[in-house]
């Protein structure tokens, strides 16, 4: 029993301690509002993995900021901004009127910079044999109005449809993109039997392993385990041929599916927030935008 | 003068413990309301026929499709399959721990047993993701192993610990008599377990099921990241299905504020908890025949 009582007392004087230490670590910054040492950063699951190589260089330049970057979709970074309960929003769509006059309404003033390009990639398993899709094919799959591999040139085998949930803004861009082709009142709509992911992680742990799957990700997540499909435009000429998705293509538009991406403020940004910002849109940190796979815009 | 004192502080540590017990009440009482206060407003803009008979769940959508039957359906599915996959398992290590095992076998099983309840889901969620699903896949020859087997057959996991703890509790507290009396009578160990043991505890075997079943049902983690999430009525065990509390735990993140969707995900709450609520009552009731 007394073992027990010293356990709790010594795991007591840990915490206390503990927690006075860090208190000394972070004077109490209140006159420093413009300065704010802790960032938090939030939403599109694409733009993570650029985000952190973009905040790991900076963090080097200035050791005391701190970043904290989490992800969970865009709907979920636009609706922190909006709850005031992150700093930067990562977005790979652009803001939604609606959210617009929510945004308002909370006295909130979103401001938008484009920090980059990205290309959606169709992904495959390596060892399922189509190299390619023209646009409707791609379109009729997700759909599913076309669900065996036999009927774009594969294996006779049921196609298993990989989509994001609807929270994130791949899914809506390639909604609107691929899908609806553009056209806002389409009623086009996922195939009901599409499997919804988590990440985009978990679509390509799926693909990596499934011959049957098909999933779109950012380009970023291109990975050897799985395979990225050539696309062929079908409102292009019929002898065009598909185009394959690299920087170059996206670069030059021939590449049919790609988006700009987003951070958003509230209100012009200051402080440590604009210094960061303007790393992202330095020479340097377009080329990290290459460096992780996605495209500078300059 | 130190009479006063004990009798103070007697009194004093009797209302906190009183009120320690009240606090749960009222906050099971409190979340009930909020969530029916916010799933309630979800049926002015809605109506409820379509939810809960409508199969299309789209709701970022325009306009946006609201119908839960198959997310009813999926959780009600995967569950019934971790059920026949658990009870058994559970009811026998329950009778092997309790009645067969020598005691040292019986403490490590026990503790193992119990560890199992302290993994948390989204690591089981993460290993099936990892090992299980490729398995099922490659094993049925199925389009993909993200379906609601795979989900059930980690659910049976996790439902487990509280199946075999609960029920083996129910069957140590057969009285000894009984089990005299059937040895006496030339019953064989196993005519004992079968036609006593098994009868005598079958209700708390039962209120540990339903204990276990509601585990289950409201488990989101792991259902989340391997039953594939698609939002339609499976036809198959080897079909995905989209449960309601991974549609829950999903979409929140995303939804506006006071906005139809963010309603309607209340909604969902409400179904699940009066779901959860029927489940528990069941058990309780089951549990209060044992006593008797």
């Amino acid at each position: 029993m007394t073992a027990v009582k010293w356990h709790i007392i010594c795991l007591i004087i840990t915490g206390v301690s503990l927690y006075l230490i860090s208190c000394n670590r972070k004077p109490g910054s209140s006159d420093q509002q413009e300065y704010k040492k802790a960032i938090q950063i939030k939403g599109s699951d694409t733009m993570v993995n650029l985000v952190q190589a973009w905040a790991e260089e900076f963090i080097s330049n200035h050791p005391d900021v701190n970043l904290g970057i989490t992800g969970g979709g865009s709907g979920t970074g636009i609706a922190a901004l909006l709850n005031h309960s992150c700093d930067i929003t990562m977005s790979s769509r652009s803001i939604e009127e609606k959210e617009m006059e929510e945004a308002e309404a909370n006295n909130i003033h979103p401001v938008e910079f484009i920090v980059g390009l990205d290309g959606l990639i169709i992904i495959v398993n390596n060892e399922n044999p189509v190299i390619e899709l023209d646009l409707d094919q791609v379109r009729d799959i997700f759909l599913g109005r076309i669900d065996n591999w036999k009927n774009t040139g594969g294996y006779n085998s049921k196609i298993v449809i990989l989509s994001r949930e609807s929270n994130s803004g791949t899914y809506t861009f390639f909604k609107e993109r691929v899908l609806k082709r553009g056209n806002k009142n389409s009623k086009e709509e996922f195939s009901p039997h599409a499997l919804l992911m988590p990440s985009s992680q978990a679509i390509v742990n799926e693909i990596s392993q499934n011959p049957h799957a098909i999933g779109y990700v950012g380009m970023g997540y291109a990975h050897a385990r799985v395979k990225s499909l050539k696309l062929k435009d079908t409102s292009k000429p019929a002898d065009a041929d598909p185009v394959a998705p690299t920087i170059d293509n996206v670069l030059n538009g021939s590449y049919p599916i790609s988006r700009p991406l987003f951070l958003y403020t509230n209100g012009e940004p200051s402080g440590n927030i604009k210094v960061f910002i303007d790393f992202a849109l330095s020479e340097r940190g377009q080329i990290i935008v290459r460096e992780t796979d996605f495209v500078p815009i300059k | 003068m130190k009479k006063i004192f004990t009798f103070i502080k007697d009194f004093l540590i009797e209302r906190i413990i009183f009120l320690c017990g009240i606090l749960a009440i009222i906050f099971v009482f409190l979340i009930f309301l909020f969530l029916l206060n916010q799933g309630i407003s979800f049926f002015g803009a809605y109506s409820l026929w379509d939810f809960l008979g409508g199969k299309f769940w789209y709701p970022a959508s325009d306009p946006p499709q609201f119908g839960i039957l198959s997310l009813v359906i999926g959780s009600l599915f995967v569950t019934i399959q971790a059920a026949l996959i658990s009870i058994p398992l559970g009811v026998m290590t329950a009778l092997f721990i309790a009645e067969i095992a020598p005691p040292v076998i019986k403490d490590i099983l026990k503790s193992v047993v119990e560890l199992l309840a302290a993994i948390p889901s989204v690591v089981i969620g993460f290993i099936g993701m990892i090992t299980l699903v490729p398995l099922v896949r490659k094993l049925f020859n199925i389009p993909t192993g993200l379906s609601s087997f795979s989900g059930a057959l980690m659910l049976a996991f996790m439902a487990m610990p509280t199946i075999v703890s609960i029920s083996e509790d129910a069957i140590r507290s057969v009285p000894w008599s009984y089990k005299e009396g059937a040895i006496a009578l030339g019953a064989t160990r196993w005519q004992t377990m079968y036609r006593i043991i098994l009868p005598a505890s079958l209700p708390g075997i039962m209120g540990a099921v339903m204990l276990g079943m509601g585990r289950v049902i409201g488990e989101t983690m792991a259902v989340m990241m391997i039953t594939g999430n698609a939002a339609h009525i499976p036809s198959s065990v080897f079909d995905p299905v989209r449960t309601m509390t991974a549609t829950i735990a999903a979409e929140m993140g995303e939804t506006v504020k006071g906005s139809t969707h963010y309603h309607s995900l209340f909604a969902i709450g409400l179904v699940l908890f009066i779901i959860t609520f029927i489940i528990n009552f069941i058990a309780d009731t089951f549990m209060r025949k044992t006593r008797r």
